[in-house]
This record gives structure tokens, C-alpha cells and sequence, in this order.
């Protein structure tokens, strides 16, 4: 499977910099080895959800109790989690740190993933969320740091689209 | 049985947990008894109580987490029991109120009113301890039960579907959120 063994751990690296402890997840191809990662260490806690909105609740709870958390997901479970960021992180100012794998872009060639990239943009500009590109290695650590600091300072939700120039490898 | 009996009966056991609640009549109910610090009341995003409930138990694992659900609430996340019972916390009480009614939006019926069973379904997905219970005697016992022994547990408490008249009051969602996290803020700094 082509997904860079080293952008990943590069990733999860930079999110173990900023302190985050608690990390939810839904799999697919781009992220399998991010959880696996997170899943063999012991310092994590990884929580596999049935559902991305349920991630919402359980970086608002981790928040609560002062965890640091990120949020992994498709760009598909970011549509899947909408009311969420909504109806919580927005309405109650929660930190939301979520790493989005922009499936459906150029160069997609699964038929399914296409639709999702089409609007992924537009609504994280319709929801006024922040967001950047992870889309070369020498700038991972600072980009992910530099979300983490506003997430924290804005307290709100902030999104790092995962390319496939970084992911994919072929 | 009352929702608002059940609530009352167990107010001085929510004292010393971490309480999170779904939105509308509930809430409202629970405030009319006396608002604390505790207490955390989410004012939307229907279904994500248990979420936050669980991302509260992972992350303090010696604090007890009591989560106020509704069939509503339930019925929008039922993925959630799946992932509380994948977890288990020992911490987390997860109680729902049945009341077989979107009671905040005019009352219409939702599926436990036709026979869904939410115990069933919490029991099906893995949740150790599971009841239903139909009286404020049974309901306050089981409560008590849970909450001074270990383990993942789902109440289910069959109420009528009746609440208070309105649902708005005089504590902002904001004011709430910013005084529950401080609240947590100090327990941990007095076991330190």
C-alpha cells in the first residue's frame, strides 16, 4: 500500500509535540498507518469511533478535563460531523484540531471519493473554519503546531487537509 | 414516573460526578432543582451527551461521569453505545430517559414508542450492565447502585412525556461551558 510510512509518522510526531494525548479516528487508506501508530503507543489513547460527529463529543470532553485532543478522519467523515462542529465546537467555543484526509482531488481515481472533494473547500469556508494543506514534508511540524496554537488561542475548530502529495506514494 | 421526581431523588448523589445533559426539557428540569458547577447541559448537537460523556471518562479516569440521555438523543447516535461499550470506562453511567417522545418539539412519537428497545439495544452492543426500571424507587436505587460500584453501566428510566413550560433560562451556554471546565480545573488542582 502506497501511503508514506514517513509523511505519517512525520504527522504524528508533530501532534505528540503539541501534547495531544487523545487522538479519535474512523479509518481509511490514507490514515491506516496514523492509527496504527497511535494505536501501539502507549501514551495515546486512541478511540475508534462508529461515527465522525462522535469525535466532537469526545474532544469536547477531553477539553473539559484538560486532554489535549485531534480529531482524525476522510474528508467525508468532516461532512459526516457537521452538525457537530455546528452545534457544539462552534456554539460552545471548543478546540477542534481535525486532520482531514482530502480525498477526490486531482489525481483521485476512486469514482466514490470524487464528490467529497468538490465541496470539501467551500464548506470549510461556509463555516468560517481555518485551514491549511499538508502537502510537503519540510512543513508538517510547523503547520500542525501552528493549527494546534490558534485552535487553543480562538478556541475553536481549525482543519488540516491531508494531500495527496503528502500521503501517496507512487 | 416523572422525570422531574427522578431528578430530584438523585440530586444529592450528582453532587460530587460530572454531569452532562442533553438539551431542552431535561436541563430545564435539572436547573429548577439548583444549577452546579458540575453540571454540564449541551444545548444541541443531539446525540453527542454519551460522546462527551465518554471523552470526559477516558480523560479523567478516577472521576465519576454521569451522563442525562433521552430516546431522542439516542436514537440520532446509536453508534455511540457501540463505541462506549468498545472502551468500557468504569467511570461512566449512562442514563436515559424514555420518555418515547420528541417532547421539546411538540411531542412527536419516536421509535420506542412503536417498540424499540434502548436497553436491548445498549446490551446488544456490549454495554456490561444494563436496566430499565419504571419506578423513582427502582430508579433511584439502580443509580445509587451505579454510581458506588465500578463499571460501564446503561439505565434506561421509562418516564411520562411531560416537562416544563419553557426551556430557556437565565444560564448562557457559554457561561456554563467556561464555569464547568473550571470547575474541573480545580478538582484537579486539589488532588495534586
Amino acid at each position: 500500500m502506497p501511503v508514506s510510512l514517513q509523511n505519517s509518522q512525520l504527522i504524528y510526531h508533530a501532534l505528540k509535540s503539541c501534547g495531544i494525548q487523545l487522538l479519535s479516528a474512523l479509518p481509511e487508506t490514507w490514515l491506516v498507518h496514523l492509527i496504527h501508530t497511535a494505536e501501539h503507543d502507549p501514551q495515546m489513547t486512541l478511540v475508534r469511533l462508529a461515527k465522525e460527529e462522535e469525535g466532537v463529543g469526545l474532544s469536547a470532553g477531553a477539553h473539559f478535563a484538560g486532554v489535549k485532543s485531534a480529531m482524525l478522519m476522510q474528508n467525508h467523515g468532516f461532512l459526516a460531523a457537521i452538525n457537530g462542529i455546528v452545534s457544539f465546537a462552534h456554539l460552545y467555543k471548543i478546540p477542534l484540531l481535525m486532520l482531514i484526509s482530502y480525498r477526490g482531488t486531482f489525481g483521485e481515481r476512486d469514482p466514490w471519493q470524487t464528490q467529497g472533494g468538490n465541496v470539501t473547500e467551500p464548506l470549510l469556508r461556509a463555516m468560517n473554519i481555518p485551514y491549511a494543506f499538508l502537502d510537503a514534508p519540510a512543513s508538517v511540524e510547523k503547520r500542525i503546531r501552528d493549527a494546534h496554537t490558534l485552535a487553543e488561542s480562538s478556541l475553536q475548530p481549525v482543519a488540516l487537509l491531508l494531500t495527496r502529495d503528502l500521503m501517496w506514494e507512487e | 414516573m416523572l422525570r422531574l421526581d427522578c431528578l430530584r431523588a438523585i440530586y444529592s448523589d450528582l453532587e460530587k460526578c460530572l454531569v452532562v445533559t442533553i438539551m431542552g426539557a431535561l436541563p430545564a428540569e435539572l436547573q429548577s432543582l439548583g444549577h452546579r458547577p458540575n453540571f454540564f447541559y449541551l444545548q444541541h448537537a443531539m446525540g453527542l451527551a454519551s460522546s462527551t460523556g465518554l471523552g470526559l471518562a477516558l480523560a479523567l479516569p478516577h472521576q465519576r461521569v454521569v451522563v442525562l440521555d433521552g430516546d431522542g438523543s439516542l436514537l440520532m447516535n446509536l453508534g455511540a453505545l457501540t463505541t462506549l461499550a468498545r472502551y468500557k470506562p468504569k467511570n461512566l453511567l449512562h442514563l436515559v430517559f424514555d420518555n418515547e417522545s420528541l417532547l421539546s418539539v411538540g411531542g412527536f412519537p419516536t421509535a420506542t414508542s412503536t417498540g424499540a428497545d434502548l436497553e436491548g439495544l445498549a446490551r446488544a452492543a456490549g454495554i456490561p450492565e444494563t436496566s430499565t426500571v419504571r419506578t423513582v424507587e427502582e430508579f433511584t436505587k439502580a443509580v445509587r447502585h451505579a454510581i458506588s460500584s465500578d463499571g460501564l453501566e446503561t439505565i434506561v428510566a421509562k418516564v411520562e412525556a411531560s416537562g416544563p413550560k419553557a426551556f430557556v433560562t437565565d444560564l448562557s451556554l457559554l457561561e456554563n461551558r467556561f464555569q464547568f471546565r473550571r470547575h474541573i480545573q480545580s478538582l484537579a488542582a486539589k488532588t495534586k
